[in-house]
């Protein structure tokens, strides 16, 4: 059955960053206590009114044209209605048949090559509140009751959805990954903050090739991984019932992040019926070519032509450019600090800052935005070992230094005495001194044996004190070696 | 003012020159009214909640800034009633339906905090067809309210009580809201005037919603020039209400007196055929008559899609309805009848908390807009919608404003209609085309059918946003009839 | 016309009204005669009309993105003062059902 073929959908729903609600004044936040950002319109009381947050419709439409959408000229608000405990109005303001982006495209690059994944549509809605299950270990099923806060009720949602254009989960997982580097890019969304503040809904459906598979719904993903683990999972379980001689019913699946399974929910022909009728508390929204700049000109450079530039410009191999732009926070740091270390080749300012300083920082649970090391200073950090002012090693410890001090490199090097030397006259007579000490050695060498030309190595750092450069001891040795 | 005459008797206009003269305080003339209250309320019961305190309180405010030598404004402590359907902060308020048996809001509408700011006192929340479904009265939660005109017969509705409350003297004004009729049709049954503002013209911020594309709320009271105090009161912009106008709000006293020397007038020739009882015809007629006399220049106009109106806008409002009622689900306020699981617990308070005309048009518009069913009934009346707008537009290019009985009969008996809900809603058919169409109309008392004795109203409808026109031509028509026959509550005529 | 009792039964679960025997045969009968006074409405050619939504031509009406406005929040013991059942901050409900699909048998009661 390998000649099967996966098709996948996304449809993504993401909390904007605003200060306020969609429609309300209350706070957009996580945690706190329960039922304390909430007023008499997020809690849908009678007769309150929703109206529009200008920021939230400024980001969505930011989002839409990132996507390479259309805007409508005027997308109006639908009611979606079904009830649920933790939806105030039972009722969820939303978008309908005319959202405000269409028709955009995102590229994807995997192993398997690069996909221009089809964007369908970009739309505003409000988000619901959170239940508590009680008495089940905080699972639905089984719970005896539920609590209910509203303190998420009517924060702004872009909701994003594609076409079935991905034939992979790693490229399900790598279209998700490129979204939230662009939402992160937009500064529109907190989507690294919190677990949640990114969910996604899959499609799936295996089938021969030209064949229509019965489209698999899979919900509850919180999370990139989960995302991916559940197209992964989804993705077998297909195969194999369909490899089984059995059939796969169009249906709604909930991801179990526990038991890393998905689980039927329910079958289409429990379809809801969400009665969508155009929002009569609302008036269009109609974007002046003002606006429209004003929201546009805002937009920064993108991941795509970023990577593009960056393997162009500063000669980056993909696999660096990739990791670098994935976040605007370490691009743009990349950038600050190859300008400081100008003449340096932008490639060591990579890997110092990919492999070096990043490293360090997970390890700490510290970020870009929040280290003492500025870009500057990496900058210079990796102009004095270039220039062999410092050897590596010692750029290292410069560098740990650096972290807790936030202090410049050069002085650091002042400080501790760290010099690299470089000279070759000054190093000439240290290796004849090794070398005249350790005659035996130098025999066996001379005599085909390559092996202890790393002791004699130790022997001049030693007596240098770990200053001298190793590139020029390599050099002399096989020099004085021959000679 | 004949000395004799209580002080229930007066009109708004009459009021506020005695209060500012100084010759009356806000706190005697609310006393004197919470005992006209007391005296004829058994009967009348145009209230649900009367709040004494809080109209007194108010009262005293307004007096202390007075005597303090402050200006508390100019119609300040006029007391009001006020339909309970507009949320008031503190003050239960329950639609008329007992789903908000105990509702208290947290928030006041920008309506109620109007008529705080202007210092009127609030004497309570009146009487409806719960969430102003109905035109009798009769569908509240709580009790019917008696048409002061004839305790057997209904005062019309949805905004029965505030009508009532004006008709009987309990309060000079009052507030109702409109959304096919609400405030017209029982001004017409109840012998007082009532005014459906353009939509957007007065905020909706705190009106508990039935129908959010035609709600307005309106002032009642039984004089044009009270009415047009009280909607500049009620009129202006609100940023809670995103289908608020930005228009700013003109003096609508300042041109009452221009009179209606040619302005033209069409009689809607579909709103004037066989439905109409002859006394209702009689009095109209004799109305277009004057209004001729006073140089108006009267026409008939033909407006195919009226007829249309009823239908259009059974469909329509009853689909709005039934999304807004979704919220009345026993989680956050209201009624709860508990059960093991929540679809058990919201389906049966609900269907323990709603009314059986509530439930009606619930299931209606549920069924208008359920799938398969959009384009043929909800959607297919948006679209007729728009011709009964074209129409009206087409009307408006040979007049200034249109003419018709607001009620096609006078004030039918309690229980007459209960029975058949379609009879009932055919009780509209003057008032909702310019609810669908957004604009603006008035009901003007112009006399008693010979038949029964009971008030007749005369609609006059005017184009979006002029208000000023109507009320113009409302005046008129008002001081050209002279002075009108009282409710039978009203007592021996002084 | 009339609706069929399987239909009533399908809108009154949708709306979350638990009917009774009686009510279902009452409504299905009043929506038929309510829904055949509309053929008027429903057989009209409106072919090319516009449908309206809203009788008001407004456009682009927002609120700005700053805290409380235009109107401020409630403290948890307000929003929680209209509450039929409340424990420990929230609102409490009965048992949520995995799927949250009315279930079939609830909507005809005594
Ligand atoms: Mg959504
Ligand atoms: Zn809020």
């Amino acid at each position: 059955m390998s000649d099967l073929v996966t098709t996948i959908g996304l449809e993504i729903h993401c909390e904007l960053a605003t200060s306020t609600k969609m429609f309300c004044g209350c706070a957009v936040g996580f945690g706190g206590e329960p039922n304390t950002r909430v007023c008499q319109v997020c809690l849908g009381h009678p007769g309150t009114l929703p109206v529009p947050n200008e920021q939230a419709v400024a980001y969505a439409i930011k989002i839409a044209v990132a996507l390479g959408c259309g805007i409508a000229p005027s997308s109006i608000f639908h009611r979606k209605n079904y009830f649920y405990p933790d939806m105030p109005k039972n009722y969820q303001i939303s978008q309908y048949d005319i959202p405000l982006g269409l028709k955009g495209v995102l590229e994807v690059t995997t192993d398997a090559g690069t996909r221009a994944v089809g964007i369908t549509r970009v739309h505003l809605e409000e988000d619901t509140g959170k239940s508590l299950h009680m008495g089940s270990g905080g699972r639905i099923h089984d719970a005896t009751y539920s609590l209910e806060d509203f303190n998420r009720a009517g924060t702004p949602l872009v909701e994003i959805v594609t076409e079935p254009d991905m034939t992979s989960p790693e490229e399900g997982r790598a279209f998700a990954q490129e979204l939230r580097s662009i939402l992160e890019y937009l500064e529109v969304s907190d989507v690294r903050l919190e677990e949640g503040s990114m969910r996604f809904d899959a499609n799936i459906s295996v089938a021969p090739p030209g064949e229509r598979g019965a489209k698999v719904e899979v919900k509850n993903l919180n999370s990139l991984k989960s995302l991916h683990r559940a197209l992964a999972y989804e993705e077998v379980r297909q195969r194999e019932v369909l490899g089984g001689g059995g059939a796969i019913d169009q249906s709604t699946r909930h991801w179990d992040e526990r038991s890393g399974v998905t689980r039927p929910l329910r079958t289409k022909e429990h379809a809801f019926d969400y009665r969508y009728f155009p929002e009569p508390d609302l008036v269009p929204i109609k974007p002046s070519p003002e606006w429209l700049e004003a929201i546009t000109s805002g937009i920064p450079e993108l991941p795509p032509a970023r990577r593009r530039r960056f393997i162009a410009d500063y000669g980056l191999t993909p696999y660096d450019a990739n990791v670098l732009v994935a976040s605007r926070a370490a691009a743009d740091y990349f950038e600050d600090a190859a300008a400081a270390a100008a003449g340096i080749e932008p490639k060591q300012v990579a890997n110092w800052l990919a492999n070096d300083l990043l490293g360090r920082l997970s390890e700490r649970g510290e970020d870009l935005e929040t280290t003492r090391v500025t870009p500057q200073a990496l900058g210079a950090l990796v102009g004095l070992v270039a220039g062999g002012s410092i050897s590596g090693a010692q750029g290292k410890v410069v560098l740990d230094e650096m972290m807790v001090s936030g202090r410049p490199p050069a002085e650091i090097v002042e400080e501790k005495g760290l010099k690299q030397v470089s000279g070759r006259s000054e190093l000439k007579a240290v290796v004849a001194g090794v070398l005249a000490a350790n005659s035996d050695v130098v025999d066996r060498i001379r005599g085909g044996d390559a092996k202890p030309q790393g002791f004699l190595v130790g022997q001049i750092m030693k007596a240098t004190k770990g200053q001298a450069n190793p590139a020029v001891v390599q050099e002399l040795l096989k020099e004085m070696l021959q000679g | 003012m004949s000395p004799a005459r209580p002080l229930w008797t007066s009109t708004a206009t009459e009021l506020i020159a005695l209060l500012r003269s100084g010759e009356l305080s806000a706190t005697d003339l609310t006393r004197s009214l919470l005992d006209r209250i007391e005296e004829v309320e058994g009967d009348v019961r145009a209230f649900i909640t009367l709040t004494p305190e809080v109209a007194l309180a108010k009262a005293k405010a307004v007096d202390d800034a007075r005597a303090r030598g402050e200006d508390p404004g100019p119609i300040a402590g006029v007391p009001v009633a006020v339909k309970d359907i507009i949320a008031t902060r503190g003050v239960r308020t329950t639609a008329g339906s007992k789903i908000l048996h105990n509702y208290v809001p947290p928030y006041s509408a920008t309506v109620a905090d109007r008529l705080e700011a202007a210092g009127l006192p609030m004497l309570g929340k009146t009487n409806l067809d719960e969430f102003a479904m109905g035109s009798s009265t009769e569908n509240s939660a709580w009790v019917p309210t008696h048409n002061p005109w004839d305790l057997d017969r209904v005062p019309g509705g949805s905004s029965g009580g505030s009508a009532a409350a004006v008709a009987a003297g309990e309060a000079p004004w009052s507030i109702g809201t409109d959304t096919g009729g609400s405030i017209r049709q029982p001004a017409s049954l109840s012998g007082v005037v009532g005014l459906k503002p353009t939509y957007g013209l007065v905020s909706r911020s705190g009106l508990i919603a039935f129908a959010s594309s035609l709600d307005q709320a309106g002032p009642f009271a039984r004089t044009v020039a009270d009415v047009a105090l009280l909607l500049g009161v009620m009129a202006g912009h609100d940023p809670r209400d995103a289908t608020s106008l930005p228009n700013p709000v003109p003096d609508y006293s300042a041109g009452l007196a221009g009179g209606v020397k040619g302005l033209r007038i069409g009689v809607v020739s579909q709103l004037m055929g066989e439905g109409v009882q002859s006394g209702v015809r009689t009095r109209i007629e004799e109305s277009i008559a004057l209004l001729t006399k006073l140089g108006a220049e009267v026409g008939e106009v033909s407006l195919p899609t009226f007829d249309l109106g009823i239908d259009v806008y059974y469909l329509i409002a009853p689909a709005e309805a039934s999304a807004n009622l979704a919220r009345f689900d026993g989680v956050r306020y209201g009624l709860r009848v508990d059960a093991e699981d929540i679809v058990k617990m919201n389906s049966r308070t609900r269907a323990e908390g709603f009314g059986a005309e509530v439930k009606r048009r619930i299931m209606l518009g549920t069924y208008a807009l359920s799938a398969g069913y959009y384009d043929a009934y909800y959607g297919k009346a948006q679209k007729v919608r728009t011709l009964i707008i074209r129409d009206f537009a087409r009307a408006y290019e040979n007049y200034d404003v249109l003419l018709s009985p607001t009620s096609p009969t006078t004030a039918f008996g309690i229980g007459e209609k209960t029975q058949d809900p379609l009879t009932m809603y055919l009780s509209d058919v003057c008032t909702v085309p310019t609810s669908l169409a957004g604009a603006t109309a008035i009901s003007i008392p112009c006399g008693v059918a010979p038949e029964d004795g009971l008030p007749v109203g005369l609609q006059l409808m005017g184009k979006a946003l002029d208000e000023a026109t109507i009320l113009r031509a409302a005046y008129a028509l008002e001081q050209e009839l002279g002075p009108m026959p009282h409710p039978l509550l009203w007592g021996e005529p002084s | 016309m009339s609706i069929s009792r399987e239909e009533v039964v399908h809108v009154a679960r949708l709306a979350r009204l638990a009917l009774t025997e009686e009510e279902i045969a009452l409504y299905g009968e009043q929506l038929g005669r309510i829904l055949g006074h509309a053929d008027r409405v429903t057989s009209l050619d409106t072919e090319g009309v516009p449908p309206t939504a809203q009788a008001i031509a407004l456009a682009n009406v927002f609120r700005p993105d700053v805290l409380n406005e235009p109107a401020p929040c409630l403290s948890q013991r307000e929003a929680l003062a209209n509450g039929p059942a409340v424990e420990a901050g929230h609102f409490r409900v009965p048992r949520i059902l995995e799927d949250g699909d009315p279930s079939g048998e609830e909507v005809a009661e005594e």
